[in-house]
């Protein structure tokens, strides 16, 4: 078992508590002292941060929404004047106001500590070829996994996404050792691999991150089986750093999360209460080391279920089960979270009224699909034919340019929806 | 090794440490920065019982040790170099690291008094040219390696030191620190400092805290702290309300 960095990572429970706690006290001095929306809420619930004392009254303090930060667009959650700031990101929610994330030079530092002890995790080293298939975008995926796998000072490929051939020639070429991408991706590999003919024995892959999107213990045995390989899932959200808050370690038992920069809470996405470990609920995470972009009490919309029993890895850090639903409206496709509000102000700008419509995801031939079905109400009915065909193709067109990717779009007959879902997810995590 | 939990002080009705947490790990260098009045010093008097605490928690090597008489933690291990080199200026500087080592005498006699004394000569050999001489004709950083010797006389394991380059010349504050560096390996002692010139302080210190009006604001890696803002901020001791200028 390697680690990157065994005095934290195996620290005792003790210790993680004492840091925990000092981290925790600084952040809420430097964010009551820089950040305005954190004063403001602080004061209306009349509490001083000078005044906390125990990690325990970290469930009295409110929590903090995607809401919260993108209303706050672009600069007003920083702790740092813009001028410490080295990098900017935005998420992939796609609100009007998009969610803008600083890193100043030691939070790259702190990024690249954490997204290294992953990659060291799975057994990542200097003699390593990594080739990070994400795309490389406003989103910070592939930059996280590309500053850890060059401070382990393995030799990075940014393939980003798509052209699987070409992927499959810089594999088998370039003597790629590690492949980080989604599980979506990676099929796409192994299907191109097929294609082309290339046999996973002539290939050097030993190991694969994957992320950014749900994938079940299936999929899992078919990526290990298509590239003989083993396939980890990594947690991140761009909010907080991004790849390299939670990992699975090669026990595969649960992810890891760093507890020496989060805190991790499980609550009940209805009551808010904080649920004990083991019960499963919404993923809410504080960040004790952060300083441009601190966070406090923020609600993930995430379900898992937290376990502190040490793990046969003998990583201390807690570990949260692996992550396939959420707890709002919105879904993971393609590594894209679509959110049905923002899907429902593209039909209304495109069609001139906000039909009623539901998203449905499948999988099918190992990809992810998105169907947006709507309910054809008279507003359809035209006088020709083609002027109906018209318009569906320009809302297919519009939603699929705003995400970025594929979706079909499809008219049913009024009343056809049973409930008042407005997502469907068919796809199946075991 | 050391650890504060919630610490809370107060020179008469002025909180002064507002539940300050911090620990120190054994053998580390840990060094304390922020402006005048942050209460840097109130936390090293603290910790070596000289201020007392109003509520809180401080663990030395795992014993509740808050509220302890200053003369015990001594014996327990923790040595104290206070602000401004506290020596006894009409004494020899032979009687002062004697009067340095009185517990030593008090526990092993004066054989093993002599043999701590001719060895804290080897590590400062200044001062055994300077033996028979009033410790008040020394020069500033000769004072300040007295200062030192006298705490470590006391056979400490943790050694707190208080502004050690205080008023000293730029070069000789330089020597000082190595010496600190040096003598913290040879003998794993654990070290937490508390300086002005924090560039020259985290150059040898392992971890670091930054501190603003009796509160904890940053905890950082000794590298990490050199670049962060809010270090540059809370030391020069000027709050900048403004972000967005």
């Amino acid at each position: 078992m390697t680690y990157w960095n065994e005095r934290t990572e195996c620290m005792d429970r003790e210790a993680v508590c004492q840091l925990q706690l000092e981290g925790l006290q600084a952040t809420l001095n430097r964010v009551y002292k820089n950040v305005r929306h954190y004063r403001k809420l602080f004061r209306e619930i009349d509490f001083m941060p000078e005044d906390f004392t125990s990690l325990d009254m970290l469930k009295n303090l409110p929590f903090l929404t995607r809401r919260d930060l993108s209303r706050n667009y672009p600069y007003d959650m920083f702790a740092v004047p813009l001028r410490e700031v080295v990098r900017l990101h935005t998420t992939s929610f796609n609100f009007e106001e998009p969610v803008v994330i600083g890193f100043t030079g030691n939070d790259m530092a702190n990024w690249a500590e954490l997204t290294a002890r992953n990659l060291a995790g799975v057994g990542v080293t200097r003699d390593d070829v990594v080739q990070i298939a994400l795309t490389f975008g406003t989103m910070s995926g592939p930059f996280g996994i590309q500053l850890g796998a060059e401070l382990i000072g393995s030799s990075v490929i940014p393939m980003s996404a798509g052209k699987y051939k070409e992927q499959v020639k810089v594999m088998r070429d370039f003597k790629t050792s590690v492949l980080v991408s989604t599980p979506t991706v990676a099929l796409g590999l192994i299907q191109a691999m097929e294609d082309l003919g290339v046999d996973p024995n002539s290939l050097t892959l030993k190991c694969g991150l994957f992320g950014a999107e749900p994938w079940g213990e299936k999929m899992r045995s078919e990526i290990e089986a298509g590239f003989f390989i083993t396939a980890t899932d990594t947690y991140g959200l761009t909010e907080v750093f991004g790849p390299g808050v939670a990992w699975e370690c090669p026990a595969k038992k649960g992810l890891h999360i760093a507890e020496d920069h989060f805190i991790a809470e499980i609550i009940d996405p209805e009551t808010l209460e904080v649920l004990p470990p083991g019960r499963e609920g919404e993923l809410v995470i504080t960040t004790i080391g952060k300083e441009a972009f601190p966070l406090i009490r923020f609600r993930t919309g995430d379900l898992t279920r937290i376990d502190f029993e040490p793990c046969e890895c003998g990583r201390t850090h807690c570990r949260i089960s692996r992550i396939f639903k959420r707890c709002d409206d919105v879904l993971v496709v393609r590594g894209t979270s679509v959110v049905p509000d923002q899907i429902g102000r593209i039909l209304s700008q495109a069609g001139g009224f906000e039909p009623s419509f539901q998203l449905v995801v499948d999988r099918a031939e190992d990809k992810d699909r998105l169907m947006v079905v709507i309910e054809a109400t008279d507003k359809f009915f035209f006088d020709e034919m083609k002027k109906q065909r018209r318009l569906v193709e320009n809302l297919h067109r519009q939603v699929s340019e705003f995400l970025g990717w594929e979706v079909d779009v499809r008219l049913v007959e009024p009343g056809t929806f049973e409930t008042g879902e407005k997502v469907v997810d068919n796809r199946e995590f075991d | 090794m050391l650890r504060l939990i919630n610490v809370n002080c107060y020179y008469g009705l002025v909180r002064v440490l507002k539940n300050v947490s911090l620990h120190v790990a054994e053998g580390e260098i840990v060094t304390l920065i922020g402006a005048n009045g942050a209460g840097k010093t109130t936390i090293l008097r603290a910790i070596s019982g000289l201020h007392p605490v109003r509520s809180g928690n401080i663990y030395f090597e795992n014993r509740d040790v808050t509220g302890w008489p200053a003369e015990r933690l001594v014996e327990t291990g923790i040595g104290h170099v206070p602000e401004g080199r506290q020596i006894f200026r009409p004494m020899s500087v032979h009687d002062n690291l004697e009067l340095g080592g009185h517990l030593v005498y008090k526990h092993y006699g004066r054989k093993r008094l002599k043999s701590e004394i001719s060895e804290v000569f080897d590590m400062f050999p200044v001062l055994h040219q300077r033996r028979n001489q009033y410790a008040g004709t020394l020069s500033g950083g000769e004072q300040q390696m007295l200062a030192i010797a006298m705490a470590l006389m006391a056979g400490p394991r943790m050694l707190l030191l208080d502004e050690p380059s205080m008023g000293l010349a730029p070069m000789i504050a330089r020597d000082i620190f190595s010496r600190i560096a040096g003598f913290q390996q040879e003998r794993k002692l654990t070290v937490l400092l508390i300086e002005q010139n924090a560039r020259a302080a985290l150059a040898i210190s392992h971890r670091g805290y930054v501190m603003e009006t009796g509160r904890i604001l940053v905890e950082e890696e000794a590298g990490a702290l050199l670049s962060n803002p809010e270090v540059k901020r809370a030391y020069l001791g000027r709050e900048r309300r403004e972000i967005w200028e």
